[in-house]
């Protein structure tokens, strides 16, 4: 096993993920948007929301097409980089992508052509059943791809099978309502309409702030600051489940996030600052807020949550379970099947299956788990820990941006309320310059989550590390470099074409235009 | 659940044989005349007028299109996951250079018509190009590999390990099945320009279109012939439990001369798929030349299904062999899905497919008709 693959694999996931993930929550949050502002079109008659419709959908379109382009990637890089892990979890994994595919792409990618061409080709009421498919569609997709990752968090539903040597569904009914994949769903799509609200309403303030299109402006302000202000409570309120959920589920990950080493007596204190420490296994200079935590992560006072040392010390008791497990597999798959194995073997693997993933963990350090020295075993067990720093902070980062997305549309939501939108000015900047920032939120998200799995691939059921196809460094470097290079091309063009966009503001309507001049 | 017992195993798998058909086969019909499209768009379209016409005949609907591509990605992860591990990480820098050209083609698409400066838009009339002639020829080449057995052994943990290189991909019986495909895609885009365009385009399409056609028949034939001298097939040794589990290295493989031409032996009646490769290019030349504009489409798109069925049915029940392992090549009988995902999967696509299919004709109808000039102008706040 080269650990050299098994970093560039990464890197080049996280890179391809996250650069995919610019694009889609402007497309889960606009779509909406969009579908909206042509609601009231379709129910108004009034010009001036189809003219708003026609312009966030230019924006949309710049935007959709590279989350579709770089979408390509995702649907064929697991089989490209990561071949074991293919094989080992496709029967459970590739369900989902491929649902996604029928239910969700085509709804999406079949009727965004028509919302492009179809205005004169269409009454209105059918181009507005274009307009929601799309964003159906788009949020479909969400949903699909956030059950297959759910179950990458919380693989419930399934079995190993030794005479396949790898995971088969068991429940599908439990992958397709998996608590995590809910939760997920709904703190994801909730971030790409705050994305999309902080973005109508920055670039509604600058014209406002230049005293343009002042129609259009005020208009899409009061229509993202509604949306917006919801979809933030929203996210927050989905992130805290999901941590309810991580300590049922993933409690590693969130020991890690708080950067808590040792078990706390009941209810834990929340550590609101300190500085993690890696080497010395300990967080300094903290500032806690008691009882936070235990009550946000258990909703109890006398549930405990497990310390980070307390973790590695069941993980090392699974490692040596998982031992036994290989061990007893090995047996069976001399035999060609679980019926004709030995009875001793079939029953060890009955017990310690459930651990098999964890005796994979010592292939970093030897080839056959069984002969694995204690110290080896103590590493591997080690090895369960995320590194808790980027994750205690990224963590932190979302959350207080989180919080600010909510004062934000709550402000503007209050100017819209008062019909006072559009002062005082400086918050209007405030808005322009808030456009980054939910960027920075989801991308920090996906961090926690996928960061904090590490070294899972599949929570306790295959780590990372043994998932990787079998290639050459050299494959990996020039795949890497080509998607650098690439895709700083394509970031660099979209966000030049999108800044012209705006610059340009609304193209007059043919229609309304001819309308005017009569 | 016991529900999934409703359906054999075997039978699953037969059917599950016939969807990943049924989706390649999508994704080059439909996808395939707006790739087909963009490898002509530089030779066909002479100035920026005729260039946006034929970019606009697929504008609205290459983006629907292009899902069977993301689908067969995603259906070949459900159905058949060794296929999906082996495959795309055996063909790895291949399928890069593939999907650099698909995110390329959408980006086209979309950025060309935001500038006037000619430039820029020749730029992406070329990326528009490579979009569409790449993928087709990489497809093709993967195709000529996998008739010849592809050079990966799996280890009893049933990892893949591939020990091919990527200019070794690009041997002459490959490269001939490349240019193939290229010759069928762009016989049929030059089917679906004929149709939606009129005046100078489309006759150009006509001519292009008609010496692809001739061309299609004449490397088909060509390919079989070089098949059936030069290539050896494989053969799977003793009965294979078409239940089992799905483990490729329970079976023994032979390669021999000529196994790939078994199954029309056995099936004389098979020999339809090739005869519709041939015929349907035969119709699609004579459509072209004699103005029947739809039977050239159809046509075009029935020599597709000809020559990507004549693939698998050569196959059968092979889907990948190996040239290094014979054993380890994977075959419907053991490398697909447990039954139940299988059973799952087929309950899902009954119902989804219908209505994915009833729609993508609803928005066929809204835009049926010839794109020209006078469209452009009229809907010019619309078009690309």
């Amino acid at each position: 096993m080269e650990l050299d693959i098994v970093e560039l694999s990464r890197l080049q996931f996280a890179l391809t993920a996250l650069y995919h993930f610019l694009f889609v929550p402007l497309t889960l949050g606009l779509s909406i948007i969009l579908a909206i502002m042509e609601t009231v079109y379709v129910m108004t008659g009034r010009d001036i929301w189809r003219q708003m419709t026609k312009f966030w959908g230019t924006l949309f379109g710049i935007n959709f097409v590279l989350g579709v382009a770089t979408g390509l990637t995702m649907e064929f890089q697991f089989g490209m980089n990561w071949s074991y892990y293919s094989h080992y979890v496709g029967d459970i994994f590739g369900a989902p992508l491929a649902i996604e595919g029928l239910m969700a792409f085509f709804l999406e990618a079949t009727f965004v052509g028509l919302f492009f061409f179809g205005w004169e080709k269409m009454t209105r009421v059918q181009h507005l059943v274009a307009t929601w498919a799309v964003a159906i569609g788009s949020n479909l997709s969400a949903l699909w791809i956030l059950i297959a990752n759910g179950w990458m968090q919380n693989p419930v539903g399934s079995v190993f099978n030794p005479a396949t040597m790898r995971m088969e569904i068991e429940d599908f009914g439990a992958v397709l309502f998996n608590p995590v994949a809910q939760a997920k769903f709904v703190h994801t799509v909730s971030a790409g309409y705050v994305t999309a609200s902080v973005f109508v309403l920055g670039v509604s303030a600058w014209y406002m702030l230049k005293g343009r299109h002042l129609h259009l402006a005020k208009r899409s302000m009061a229509v993202a600051c509604s949306f917006g202000l919801l979809s933030s409570l929203s996210v927050v309120v989905l992130g805290d489940e999901s941590g309810y959920l991580a300590t049922e589920h993933q409690k590693m990950k969130l020991a890690a996030i708080e950067g808590m080493w040792e078990t706390e007596p009941a209810p834990a204190s929340f550590t609101a600052i300190g500085f993690p420490d890696q080497a010395a296994r300990k967080t300094h200079h903290v500032l806690t807020i008691p009882w936070a935590l235990g009550l946000i992560s258990t909703r109890s006072l006398d549930t405990e949550v497990p310390g980070i040392n307390a973790l590695v010390e069941r993980g090392r008791q699974r490692i040596e379970s998982g031992i036994v497990a290989y061990g007893a597999l090995a047996e069976i798959r001399a035999a060609r099947s679980l019926e004709k194995a030995p009875a001793k073997a079939r029953e060890l693997f009955e017990a310690h299956g459930g651990n098999l993933g964890y005796a994979y963990l010592l292939k970093r350090y030897v080839d056959n788990p069984a002969d694995a020295t204690p110290d080896q075993i103590q590493a591997a067990a080690w090895d369960l820990v995320p590194h808790v720093a980027p994750l205690f902070w990224s963590f932190r980062l979302m959350v207080g941006l989180g919080f600010f997305f909510i004062a934000l549309m709550a402000a503007f939501f209050w100017q819209s309320a008062r019909q006072r939108l559009g002062q005082p000015r400086w918050l209007l900047w405030v808005a322009v310059w808030s456009i980054p920032l939910p960027w920075i939120a989801a991308e920090l998200g996906w961090v926690v989550a996928e960061y904090g799995r590490q070294p899972w691939i599949i929570e306790g059921v295959l780590p990372t590390a043994v998932a990787v196809s079998s290639l050459g460094v050299s494959d990996l470097l020039i795949t890497l470099a080509g998607f650098v290079l690439f895709y700083s091309t394509l970031f660099v063009v979209e966000v030049s074409l999108m800044l012209r966009a705006i610059r340009k503001g609304p193209a007059q309507d043919p229609v309304h235009h001819a309308i005017a001049a009569e | 659940m016991i529900l999934h017992e409703l359906i054999d195993y075997e039978t699953l798998r037969l059917i599950w044989w016939v969807l990943l058909g049924v989706l390649l086969i999508g994704f080059a019909v439909t996808d395939g005349y707006d790739m087909g499209v963009g490898m002509l768009l530089p030779f066909l379209g002479r100035d920026d007028v005729e260039r946006r016409v034929m970019i606009n005949s697929v504008g609205p609907v290459w983006e629907g299109n292009q899902v069977w591509f993301i689908l067969g990605g995603g259906a070949i992860f459900a159905a058949w996951p060794p296929l999906y591990a082996v495959s795309f990480s055996g063909f790895y820098l291949a399928m890069f250079v593939v999907l650099a050209a698909l995110i390329l083609r959408p980006v086209a698409f979309k950025y060309r018509s935001k500038r006037e400066e000619p430039g820029w838009r020749a730029l992406w009339d070329w990326a528009l190009f490579i979009g569409g002639f790449v993928p087709a020829l990489i497809f093709g080449v993967a195709v000529g590999n996998v008739l010849q057995g592809v050079p990966f052994h799996l280890d009893d943990d049933l990892r893949p390990f591939y020990t091919g290189s990527f200019f070794g991909l690009l041997n002459p019986f490959a490269l001939l099945c490349g240019l193939l495909s290229v010759a069928m895609l762009a016989m049929h885009g030059a089917g679906w320009l004929v149709l939606k365009t009129q005046g100078a385009v489309a006759a150009r399409a006509r001519a292009v279109g008609s010496l692809a056609a001739l061309l299609t028949i004449a490397l088909f034939v060509l390919g079989g012939m070089v098949l059936y001298l030069w290539v050896d097939g494989y053969r799977v040794l003793g009965a294979q439990d078409m239940a089992g589990p799905s483990n490729p290295l329970y079976k023994q493989v032979a390669v021999q001369a000529g196994a790939w031409f078994d199954n029309y032996r056995a099936y004389p009646l098979l020999l339809l798929a090739p005869l519709l490769g041939v015929v349907g290019a035969g119709l699609a030349f004579i459509g072209l030349r004699g103005r029947w504009e739809g039977l050239a489409l159809l046509a075009s798109g029935a020599s597709i299904v000809g020559v990507i069925g004549t693939v698998g049915v050569s196959m059968f029940p092979f889907i990948l062999p190996s040239s290094i392992d014979p054993r380890s090549s994977l075959t419907v009988w053991d490398s697909s899905s447990s039954h139940q995902t299988l059973f799952i999967m087929l309950v899902v696509t009954l119902i989804l497919l219908p209505i994915v299919l009833a729609y993508t004709a609803w928005v066929h109808r809204i835009l049926w008709g010839k794109v020209d000039e006078a469209a452009l102008r009229r809907e010019d706040g619309h078009f690309y």
